[in-house]
């Protein structure tokens, strides 16, 4: 690297890749398209989205945001469908130990860096930290118009109207707005932004949030940005207002009643049971002493108490 | 006077609504139109007739706002700002313009209709474009419309591709109409369309014209249709403008050679 100044510990021997896999130019590039991204909240900026050594889908628009934003003193977390033990997040969370020598947890409250995918955590989330989304599709329009040109202008110019499509045909053959993840928001009144594929169930987390929100789309190559404390506003016909999900069961394991739960098929005899997705929540609700009513069940012990506290991950050889 | 020779007068009296003057395109070195100047007021229909190449589609796209001309002017009573350059007005502004006060038919509905949207949907969407957010009152809205159009309101949430050719474009001729445009531009309407099928949509669209009193400019190479729906001609050739008039006029009584060829070879039956 000729110019710029090296993160910290980026040139420690024995190491084969740049400190957090990306070369400085390439961090800086993303550091000023994240700036941007933050002064205009909902705001699709496009970047040069580098190969990474994952496939598209898997993440690498939020792993190249982790990687811009890391630093050797923040604590990683990095959730899938809400849980910590899913081979992506292990995968992604070991690369990060690895390549940013970061300690890393499962505990929502530890972590100042939170990698997700589908959704936010439960526990509420404080200033601070940073949630990195994964996006596939960072365009809400796209499944309407395929035109990018046509789709920039009506960012641009503030129509919105073809959005209320989607809704109006949900609301045409299921009687209300059936439409479940990526339900499309309205940040500070302006910009339309996809909330990347979170349940909505979600989607109120969104606003007001004390975090920071960044949303990364390799392959689209583009970065946008909920700053904290920002209006987000879920749309809705006058006559079918916004709703969340809702359950008829708690959490089979820690009986939440306020938790976004999972499907989990037990048998070929249709017998299943509803388990918190947030799996660090769950765990640790459980270790407070709330019991759901399949409480003793295995995959309660499976997944093993609450979560060990934070710890370096051991040198790579 | 009568009611048609009252209408007639009003038209005269009335400001232009569209007023286009020496309207230019080219290609490259190509001509698409040349010189092409001619006033429409409301309630008027305006044919444009030429066998094919003759630049119709050039005009229509250019006075449409959705092609730049080379050279000329396109000026439309705007609700907002009173008469004005269409081209001279921001984007965002002349792409209101073109939702709030006009329609485009296209000649395929493929190209006119959201294919991936319900059949309700494409006709609601101008209403949603608009700012309508009461999904009761357009489904209301889209539900008349469909009436209108002659359409089985059962099918309402069908996909486009699941109707026949003729039910594609009267779908689209209700989401043309639905916003209370008040000009509307079609290119070739009953094109790709079999002989009846096409009878029972000029029918349709010569009724909704007079009863909403709209400013149409409508292109085609079909005479029969010239004569059902326009009230003036405009015969074009090479780019040029050869002959205008009543279409009685134009119709029956030819004064350009190229107009003579063009109704003397029309099929009889």
């Amino acid at each position: 690297m000729s110019s710029g100044s090296n993160t910290q510990g980026s040139n420690r021997t024995g190491r084969y890749y740049n400190y957090a896999y990306l070369d400085e130019q390439t961090k800086r590039m993303i550091r000023r398209t994240i700036l941007k991204a933050l002064a205009i909240p909902g705001y699709q900026v496009p970047f040069g989205s580098r190969e990474m050594p994952v496939p598209y889908g898997w993440g690498t628009g939020g792993i190249q945001l982790t990687a811009a934003i890391i630093g050797p003193d923040d604590v990683y977390k990095c959730i899938d469908q809400g849980a910590d033990d899913t081979t992506n997040a292990v995968s992604i969370r070991r690369f990060f130990a690895q390549v940013a020598d970061v300690a890393v947890t499962e505990e929502t409250a530890e972590a100042t860096i939170i990698q997700t995918r589908h959704r936010i955590p439960e526990k509420p989330l404080k200033e601070g930290q940073i949630l990195v989304f994964q996006v596939p599709q960072p365009e809400p329009l796209r499944g309407l118009e395929p035109r990018e040109t046509e789709t920039r202008a009506m960012h641009a110019y503030e129509e919105y109207g073809l959005q209320y499509v989607s809704l109006y045909e949900s609301v045409s053959a299921y009687g209300y707005i059936a439409n479940t993840v990526g339900y499309p928001t309205m940040i500070e009144e302006r910009y339309l932004m996809s909330p990347s594929p979170i349940p909505k169930f979600d989607n109120p987390k969104l606003g007001d949030n004390e975090a920071i929100l960044l949303f990364g789309a390799g392959r689209e190559k583009r970065i946008y940005a909920v700053p904290p404390y920002t209006r987000v506003r879920s749309l809705d016909f006058e006559d079918y207002p916004f709703e969340t999900q809702t359950w008829e069961e708690n959490c089979a394991l820690c009986g939440a009643e306020d938790s976004y739960l999972d499907e989990v098929i037990l048998d070929d005899a249709g017998e299943r049971m509803f388990v918190c997705s947030d799996s660090c929540f769950c765990a640790e609700r459980r270790a407070s002493g709330h019991v759901g009513t399949m409480g003793d069940h295995a995959l309660a012990h499976l997944e093993g108490g609450p979560p060990a506290v934070a710890s370096p991950v051991a040198e790579p050889a | 006077m009568n009611a048609m020779a009252q209408n007639a007068h009003k038209a005269i009296e009335a400001t232009p609504l569209l007023r286009v003057d020496g309207l230019t395109k080219w290609y490259g070195h190509v001509v698409g139109c040349r010189d092409v100047s001619f006033e429409i007021r409301p309630g008027e229909v305006l044919g444009i007739v030429g066998e094919s190449g003759s630049g119709k589609t050039t005009v229509l796209n250019c006075i449409s706002g959705r092609l730049p001309p080379s050279a000329g002017q396109v000026e439309f009573d705007t609700s907002r700002f009173g008469p004005a350059d269409i081209y001279g007005l921001s984007e965002p502004d002349r792409r209101r313009m073109q939702r709030e006060e006009w329609g485009f038919v296209h000649q395929n509905p493929r190209d006119g209709l959201r294919m991936r949207a319900s059949g309700g949907a494409n006709v609601a969407e101008p209403l949603m474009n608009l700012g309508g957010r009461h999904y009761g009152k357009m489904r209301a809205a889209t539900i008349e419309w469909l009436e209108r159009v002659e359409l089985d309101i059962g099918r309402i949430d069908d996909k486009p591709r699941h109707f026949s050719g003729g039910m594609q474009q009267r779908i689209q001729v209700a989401r043309n109409l639905i916003h209370g445009p008040r000009l509307v531009f079609m290119d070739e309407p009953t094109g790709g369309l079999d002989v009846s099928v096409q009878a029972r949509l000029l029918d349709l669209l010569r009724e909704l014209v007079r009863d909403l009193g709209l400013a149409v400019i409508i292109v085609t190479h079909d005479m029969a249709v010239a004569r059902l729906m326009a009230d003036r001609l405009m015969v074009m050739k090479s780019g040029y403008v050869v002959e205008t008039g009543l279409t009685d006029q134009v119709l029956d009584d030819p004064q350009h050679p190229y107009s003579q060829l063009l109704v003397s070879s029309v099929l009889q039956i």
